[in-house]
């Protein structure tokens, strides 16, 4: 970690789509950090912050097919083209598919300076984006795979290598189910086993350190008073307990033991029944050690965008950039006092935020220097 | 679909040339385009030696290669170093190391690599020959140049307990061999410096 030295401000300084969603085409500028997005529902706000969500690995914040995202109407592909400031310096990046092939599983492309990037991990070197979306309400309380995939979230925000280490740990998993089903010889699945062991190591040391820092950054989010409250953060689940107890070297060699002795019950089950991919985030109010499922959703909501916040002040620090948030309908569940709260803590971090609501009086209180577009039904209006 | 502005002849050359790897259906047109405007100097040469490398071309018995002799120029080169065995995946990574000059040894292609979701088992690959290799008490040591991918590294974990009972050291690409990344994509000066600093496996 980069102490004391101050974060590079990102800022995505404008953006264009070509046939995403509602929008044939579309080219928009950005010149402050707090962007509203102001529209009635429907008018495609979100869709707007789904296509910036594009420019990061994964498949945005609808987890959308990325054959889905191409408007309607239309049989070709989408284009998401934006340009990136950090600290004077521009970027243009840009996803997007070249066309339709059904049932090809598209692949995007990712362009980076009008070249060719090998994979989405590298736009992680130019931006780092958050987001939160009323979909994440029922974060606390729903499966815990959602969980799973948001602690994965947070983690390759801050370790861009998480991504393709959780995929690889997703596809061995694929790998030994399948191999279990057809009975393969135990060389085989020795081998598959052994990679297994290292990736759901790597992966949940990599969670576990990401869960540290943050809860870190948490905790002086609320020495500084915060008007969000404190989580508790920690992973649970039996393979995580070990994490903290012994070496990467023993947990590697132990998991591969354990494996290989329940080859027998997980060939029944169908799926493997140990190790990181069956963990949870669980999450508590840090002051009332209450977990977070049993209180209101307007306070689990509050709590989440305390995580977000803390995250995005780890983000900086670990990264040397801020990062980019997307905060989708979010004000709108906010007393006016929180709201205003929230507006004065993005600014106190420096990061870029685009906010969506369906009324401007939502965002009366954002700092002067801020910009507010209205959206209608596919046209975007830059207002006063 | 519109009437072919081209006779079957040359459709069927442009279906042929874009199932080339890099080459989509446009491309495909161009080079087919640019081949019968440069018919002396391009397109009948090429029809030439495409008939006779097709006539010859073999894979090599001993090690997978791809050539017009069997076994390959590699393995009838006297001046290889016999005790050492190169393991790859492809003969495109042969190719590659041979660009390189990153070894005096022999190679043996596996033809792929373990990969269960594709269906690619042990029985899919050159291994029982790659036993029978390491076996003859000619070869000390094996390397494994695969790729840093997830099947590349799943493969040499299978090779290396297959091979555990016999006397061949097994060694593997070190560094400079970025994970995820293929042989065939690595400048030259990177695959020899990954085969100088191979390690025991
Ligand atoms: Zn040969």
């Amino acid at each position: 970690m980069k102490a004391g030295r101050m974060p590079d401000p990102v800022a995505l300084t404008s953006l264009s789509l070509t046939d995403v969603r509602n929008y044939s085409g579309l080219s928009l500028g950005f010149s402050a950090r707090l962007v509203a997005l102001i529209g009635p529902n429907g008018a495609g706000k979100t869709n707007l912050l789904e296509a910036i969500s594009l420019l990061t690995p994964g498949r945005g914040l609808r987890r959308a097919a990325f054959e889905a995202i191409t408007r309607l109407d239309t049989t070709g592909g989408w284009a998401v083209s934006a340009m990136i400031e950090r600290d004077g310096e521009e970027t243009r990046i840009g996803t997007g598919l070249a066309g339709i092939d059904p049932g090809s599983g598209a692949a995007r492309r990712v362009r980076i300076n009008g070249a060719s990037a090998p994979s989405a991990e590298a736009l992680l070197e130019h931006l780092r984006l958050l987001w939160l979306t009323p979909a994440m309400d029922a974060l606390f309380t729903g499966p815990a795979g959602d969980r799973r995939r948001f602690l994965d979230r947070l983690v390759l925000t801050v370790d861009p290598g998480h991504g393709r280490r959780v995929n690889d740990m997703d596809r061995l998993l694929t790998s030994r189910n399948r191999l279990l089903d057809e009975g393969a010889s135990p060389a085989y699945l020795d081998a598959v086993e052994a990679q297994l062991a290292e990736k759901a190591v790597a992966v949940a040391f990599a969670r576990a350190e990401t869960v540290a820092l943050l809860q870190a950054r948490i905790e002086a989010q609320g020495a500084e008073g915060s008007a969000f409250p404190s989580a508790g953060l920690s992973i649970t689940g039996e393979f995580d307990d070990a994490v903290t107890a012994s070496p990467s070297a023993m947990l590697e060699v132990s998991y591969r033991d354990e494996l290989r002795e329940t080859r027998f019950r997980d060939r029944a089950a169908g799926r493997t029944l140990s190790g990181p991919h069956r963990s949870d985030l669980s999450v508590t109010f840090a002051a009332k050690a209450m977990p977070a499922a049993l209180s209101s959703t307007g306070e689990q909501k509050a709590l989440l965008i305390g995580i977000i916040l803390a995250h995005a002040d780890l983000v900086a620090r670990t990264s040397g950039m801020t990062p980019i948030l997307l905060l989708d309908e979010i004000a709108a569940h906010l007393d006016p006092g929180r709201r205003a709260a929230l507006f004065a803590r993005l600014e106190t971090l420096g990061v870029q935020a685009f906010m969506t609501g369906t009324d401007a009086d939502l965002f009366r209180d954002l700092p002067a220097s801020s910009e507010r577009f209205e959206v209608v039904d596919g046209h975007v209006v830059r207002l006063g | 679909m519109p009437q072919s502005v081209v006779g079957p002849e040359i459709e069927r050359l442009i279906q042929l040339l874009s199932r080339l790897p890099g080459l989509g259906p446009r491309s495909a047109r161009r080079a087919a385009l640019h081949l019968m405007k440069k018919k002396d100097l391009l397109l009948e040469p090429l029809a030439r030696a495409a008939a006779e490398a097709a006539a010859s071309v073999s894979v090599c018995s001993v090690c997978g290669n791809l050539d017009t002799r069997d076994p390959c120029s590699v393995c009838s080169d006297p001046l290889r170093d016999a005790s050492v065995l190169v393991v790859v995946e492809d003969v495109g990574d042969l190719w590659a190391l041979e660009r390189a000059m990153a070894t005096r040894g022999r190679y043996h292609v596996l033809g792929g690599t373990l990969s269960p979701l594709d269906g690619i088992g042990p029985d899919q690959l050159n291994l029982s020959s790659l036993m029978h290799r390491a076996q003859d008490g000619e070869i000390k040591e094996i390397i494994l140049a695969v790729n840093a991918t997830v099947e590349g590294q799943t493969t040499a974990h299978y090779v290396t307990d297959m091979l555990a009972g016999t006397d061949v050291r097994i060694t593997r690409l070190a560094h400079g061999v970025p994970v995820g990344g293929e042989l065939d994509y690595l400048d030259d000066g990177t695959l020899a410096a990954a085969m100088k600093s191979r390690t025991p496996f």
